[in-house]
């Protein structure tokens, strides 16, 4: 080898090292970070410290309501503030009644809006047709319900109920659901108001989530010639089942915890005699609304709390597994994408 | 070579045709429906505004704003001190509980991403952005109320907070998340002290998103009566004493819609009609505002 590199010695260059020590690190007030830090922890305590505070505060209120009655004050009827007997069924009936009417409509209705949004309407109607939707679920509860009392339970009771009555009449089964005065007020009408209320909420998970479905795994049956409602239900709808459940269960979640649409239009009646839809009952939040403030305290205080504890226990459990479900789909999306 | 070509027999074919008419009409009767759906739920909206419209604006009148609630059955009344009410407890929750739900926020988004408590804070705020409200009342009833023995103004606001502070927790989370890593890689490079980082360039950027969830959180509690019935309660008269029970537009409303007399239910048609603008004009200008910095 002719050519070998020149070999320098090391030298220091004055440029690299300096001579003097670098600046001390100045440090505008150094407890900033810390305090800042603490704040934000200290906030995230406090929202799991709610939740504790709630059901320990429910558990205590409710505590003489759950020694004296026990867990049969879940399945009796009783409800007499005077002879301080009291028993949650007509209220917690009430309440899954509704919910369970509010989902019957608003789940169908809510797919179809959802398979709207995504696979049919133009681009340019998208989005007003969803903002329009989005404004339904920011009305406040109190405006359905004054609507729900003064303008349509009046239709429904002249429109729907009174057909209904006539055309039942005498056909065994079907009658128990139809007797009693059609006044519009009931279990039917808190149920149809509560669904107008959770559609835009499941309308607007579904769509949401219809919408993470790969455009390939799509337009893959769309070229194998399937049509539009095939896709939708063999491919989107497996696809995106998790977050589907999840969408409903967070508005069933909605429906069970709605206080004042209900309250408006369910009569607030303590009655479980007939089995009949048309009939006033009542729920756990109509009850809480309307006696909680009068109630002396005592058990009849207790016992509002203890159905409030009922209440929280079941949105709790249907939330729950709602957030699981939804957050299932999350995961599912990014391992496949 | 030649191209396979598949010969069907005439009844073959026919059944082929069958079925293929058979999923188109299914196809369109699918996509009818859900016309339908989506013609039925902006029904409703459509129905609901209109009606809210027509009989509210037919009960306001100048006297609303400036006359107190009035008895059954009085000629003049008005709504001034529920609106007077409600415009204060709304504005003293949103004080108190933005900055509380602003850094649990930044702590999921830049704290705790990966650590218990933030899984665990992100699973119970979710919880509670969803749990009846009325709960949040009675909370706050056994907290407040029962304790000092009267139904307060303060009891109310504190109830409106904690309605406030979900709300703002996620948006914050959500829109803290969407700010690039670089940025804050950049701010670290440069020496800047975390919560330097956090308050002046991520928060800072993040900032239209994170206003546009408290203007959320107000449209949401300035409709909210559940939570009110039994901690502000109600009250007839002026009152700008927090201590003393409160009048807000939703529980006057309430009480005055389920009444036979028609003066409460003209005046209940008028607050609504308050309550709906209110609440529209809100959500409209959150959105407005948030596409406007995107």
């Amino acid at each position: 080898m002719a050519a070998t590199l020149p070999v320098t010695p090391y030298q220091p260059d004055e440029r690299v090292t300096p001579k003097t020590q670098p600046p001390e690190r100045r440090r505008v007030a150094p407890w900033a970070d810390a305090l800042f830090s603490a704040l934000a922890h200290g906030a995230a305590w406090l929202t799991l410290a709610l939740l504790a505070g709630i059901i320990v505060s429910l558990l205590i209120g409710a505590a003489p309501a759950i020694k004296h009655f026990g867990l049969g004050f879940l399945w009796s009827t009783d409800w007499d503030p005077v002879q301080e007997k009291f028993g949650g069924l007509v209220m917690i009936y009430g309440t899954l009644m509704t919910s369970f009417i509010a989902l019957l409509i608003a789940v169908p209705v809510s797919f179809g809006i959802a398979i709207f949004l995504t696979e049919m309407s133009p681009g340019w109607l998208k989005r007003p047709l969803g903002t329009a939707i989005e404004l339904l679920a920011a009305v406040p509860s109190i405006v359905y319900g004054m609507w729900g009392l003064l303008v349509f339970s009046p239709i429904l009771s002249t429109w729907v109920q009174q057909p209904l009555q006539k055309a039942f009449k005498g056909v065994p089964g079907l009658e128990t659901f139809v007797s009693g005065a059609p006044v519009g007020i009931g279990l039917l009408s808190a149920g149809i108001i509560l669904a107008i209320m959770i559609i835009p909420f499941i309308a607007s998970v579904m769509r949401d989530v219809f919408e993470v479905t790969p455009p390939m795994l799509k337009e893959s049956a769309y070229g194998l010639g399937a049509t539009t409602w095939e896709v939708v239900s063999r491919v989107v709808l497996p696809y995106t089942k998790n977050g589907v459940i999840g969408g409903v269960m967070l508005g069933l979640g909605r429906a069970l915890g709605e206080t004042m649409a209900v309250t408006f239009v369910i009569g607030n009646f303590n009655q479980l005699n007939s089995l009949s839809l048309f009939e006033a009952a009542n729920s756990i939040t109509s009850a809480l609304a309307n006696e909680f403030a009068e109630a002396g305290e005592g058990l009849h205080q207790a016992s509002l709390i203890y159905l409030g504890l009922v209440l929280f226990f079941i949105t709790f459990v249907v939330l729950s597994l709602s957030k699981l479900l939804l957050a299932q789909l999350r995961k599912g999306e990014g391992a496949r994408s | 070579m030649s191209t396979a070509s598949i010969k069907f027999t005439p009844a073959q074919q026919a059944g082929r045709m069958a079925k293929h008419r058979r999923r188109k009409v299914v196809n369109v009767l699918a996509l009818m429906l859900s016309l339908g759906a989506m013609a039925f739920g902006v029904f409703w909206l459509i129905w609901i505004l209109v009606e809210t419209f027509r009989l509210g604006l037919g009960g306001l009148t100048w006297s609303v704003f400036t006359e107190m609630t009035p008895p059954p059955q009085a000629d003049v009344g008005g709504l001034a001190n529920a609106i007077f009410g409600s415009l204060v407890m709304s504005a003293l929750a949103t004080l108190l509980g933005t900055p509380i739900g602003v850094m649990a926020g930044i702590y999921l988004a830049e704290y705790g991403q990966k650590t218990w408590l933030g899984h665990a804070t992100r699973f119970i705020n979710d919880i509670l952005l969803s749990a009846p409200s009325i709960v949040i009342g009675l909370f706050i009833y056994a907290v407040v109320v029962a304790r000092f023995k009267s139904f307060s103004g303060i009891a109310g606001v504190l109830a409106l907070a904690l309605i406030v502070i979900p709300v703002v927790i996620r948006t914050t989370e959500n829109m803290l998340t969407l700010i690039p890593n670089a940025l804050r890689e950049a701010a670290y490079a440069l020496g800047t002290p975390k919560w330097k980082v956090i308050s002046s360039v991520t928060l800072k950027s993040a900032r239209a998103g994170v206003i546009t969830g408290i203007l959320l959180a107000v449209a949401r509690i300035s409709g909210e009566t559940a939570p009110l019935l039994f901690t502000a309660l109600s009250n007839q008269f002026w009152t700008s004493d927090l201590g003393q029970p409160m009048a807000s537009l939703p529980v006057t409303i309430f009480k005055f819609a389920m009444s036979p007399y028609e003066n409460w239910q003209k005046l209940a048609w008028a607050g609504v009609f308050l309550i709906t603008l209110s609440v529209l004009v809100l959500n409209i200008a959150a959105r407005v505002f948030f596409r406007d910095k995107h």
